[in-house]
């Protein structure tokens, strides 16, 4: 078990999400910031899908009732055990008892607790992720509240980690050839152009060609973007379709939105682009108040990416099982 | 959308030859939107429902999303040439005939008017009609529901009396009620959530249409038809 001792709000239990629903309205959901999830659960011995607490508000503290490999991963901050500073992206066993407590990063926006054998909360439509909209999924469908206790599955590989840990090379550094940089500090954002970018002056110049900044009414459903508004050169009726998470949709008053992982599984608004998909698990770390710019991708660098991604995720997991068959020979 | 040439290089984009031809987009690299041509109408809808039927043959498909005279299909993987998946679609498309869906019929109370009813005032200002006849109107149709989406188990619902027209609220309601009954411009339904809603409101209904315990979570699927049976009236 694991036990809240303290939390913000809208933290909650994710997964890779629950896609397949969309077709009755359900939203994928799942962790703004994939990726952690997947290098966070490899690094604990599990498969890269087992569900995982999103902390998005800090400080949240919480108690290991029974002795748990665990890593924090996402986060640029550094987690602290018993108040003993330890490194993210890294796995460590804790023992019954030792109290793990994560405080707020220094610029990234979220944090994953990955325990070996995963959060054991139900499965809701082949998925143990929170739905926030629809009140269903992870822990009682809701976010965390102090006091909640939350079970670990079974069969976890309780081999031990080194007593230093077992640590990642985290996706910013070990993807860093695949990742835009700017010189300016605003995260770059690669994205293609969608449906109506036709209908936007220049070659959409004033979108691709702007900072924009996440607004405070943003959260998992999506980002809403403050800059200069971009029009449309002629106003469309849009018939509802579905959309996924990172389209980027322009409602009337022209600032866009970036649909998020609890996306409306439909929408109306002209579509000037979308965000690749390799991206998204950036943009999911982005905070509130930052900048961003999208930059116009092409169909073949998304795939390059995924690639890169798909190389980067199996060299952990490959590894982290070698050194884990290493430890039980030798123990 | 209408089906607007475009005069810039949208990604993929097929210039329609006449008015027949589907138009194709995409969102992000591996989701491809096809929009029917044409009017908003029964017709456009059976094809769409034709190509869903097709498309669910196609192995490396991960979603096919009906839509509203369109449909979204998300693809497993990033496919290596989208040229290629482009001229699947349209060729899908072409071939696919009208066909009509057997459906269930769905009875669903309604107390009209009442607390729940916060617009419908506003309509019978904008139609001209008293309250009587709103209700009248809107219960004597029967719906087709044409696409699922938005909210779990929200039915986009198709067969609105023109005289009901309401566009939608230019500021959302904040906290609408689950279980409202609501007009969205040419389309009816039923709020499956509470909280923030474009539509407006004219009476609610209990009657529980989404349960993510279910193997079949939702209550409404395409093609079923739809009846409002006034429960009670409240004007």
């Amino acid at each position: 078990m694991i036990e809240i001792i303290e939390t913000g709000p809208f933290n909650t239990v994710q997964d890779l999400g629950r896609p397949g629903y969309r077709d009755i309205g359900v939203s994928s959901s799942g962790a703004m910031d994939p990726l952690a999830v997947r290098i966070g659960n490899s690094l604990v011995g599990n498969d890269e899908g087992l569900a995982v607490l999103e902390i998005q508000t800090f400080p949240i503290r919480l108690r290991f009732d029974q002795r748990t490999v665990f890593a924090v991963s996402g986060t640029d901050g550094s987690p602290l055990l018993d108040g003993v500073e330890l490194l993210s992206w890294c796995a460590y066993s804790a023992e019954a008892g030792q109290v793990l407590e994560l405080r707020q990063p220094r610029k990234l926006a979220r944090a994953y607790v990955c325990v070996a054998g995963g959060l054991d909360v139900p499965s809701v439509m082949g998925s143990r992720s929170t739905s926030l909209r629809g009140g269903f999924g992870g822990h009682a469908g809701r976010p965390l509240e102090k006091g909640d206790r939350i079970a670990i599955g079974e069969g976890a590989d309780m081999l031990s980690v080194p007593a230093s840990g077992l640590a990642a090379v985290e996706p910013t550094a070990a993807l860093a050839d695949f990742v835009p940089q700017s010189d300016d500090g605003a995260l770059l954002i690669r994205a293609l152009p969608a449906g109506e970018h036709g209908l936007f002056a220049e070659d959409g110049m004033a979108f691709w060609g702007q900072t924009w900044r996440i607004s405070s009414r943003s959260d998992r459903t999506g980002y809403r973007l403050s800059g200069d508004p971009i029009m449309p050169m002629e106003s469309v009726e849009m018939r509802s379709h579905g959309v996924v998470p990172g389209v980027i949709q322009v409602p009337p008053g022209g600032e866009p939105i970036v649909q998020m992982s609890d996306a409306n599984t439909a929408g109306g608004y002209p579509k000037i682009a979308g965000v690749i998909e390799c991206d998204l698990w950036r943009l999911g770390q982005a905070r509130i108040g930052s900048r961003i710019r999208f930059v116009r991708s092409t169909h073949a660098e998304a795939r390059a990416v995924e690639q890169a991604v798909a190389q980067y995720v199996e060299d952990v997991r490959a590894t982290s099982q070698m050194v884990k068959r290493a430890l039980k020979a030798m123990a | 959308m209408t089906a607007t040439p475009n005069k810039h290089n949208l990604p993929y984009e097929i210039i329609p030859a006449g008015t027949s031809r589907a138009r194709i987009s995409s969102i992000g690299a591996r989701s491809f939107l096809l929009e029917a041509p044409g009017d908003f109408d029964l017709a456009a809808q059976r094809r769409i429902w034709a190509l869903t039927q097709t498309l669910k043959g196609w192995a490396d498909l991960a979603e096919i999303i009906p839509g509203m005279t369109n449909l979204l299909a998300i693809f497993k993987e990033m496919p290596e040439d989208p040229d290629e998946v482009v001229g699947r679609l349209l060729s899908a498309w072409d071939s696919s005939q009208s066909i009509d869906l057997v459906g269930k019929t769905i009875e669903i109370p309604v107390h009209y008017g009442g607390e729940f009813a916060t617009d419908l005032a506003a309509l019978c200002d904008l139609s001209g009609l008293a309250g009587r006849e709103v209700v009248r109107i809107h219960h004597q149709a029967t719906y087709r529901v044409f696409a699922l989406g938005s909210a779990p188990g929200f039915g986009y619902l198709h067969g609105l009396d023109p005289r009901l027209y309401m566009p939608r609220k230019t500021v959302p309601s904040l906290k609408m009620a689950k279980g409202c009954v609501t007009i969205g411009g040419m389309q009816t339904g039923v709020a499956m959530l509470t909280g923030p809603n474009g539509w407006n409101s004219i009476g609610f209904a209990e009657l529980q249409m989404f349960d993510p315990l279910s193997p079949t979570p939702a209550m409404m699927a395409p093609g079923d038809s739809v009846r409002f049976v006034p429960e009670r009236i409240e004007l």
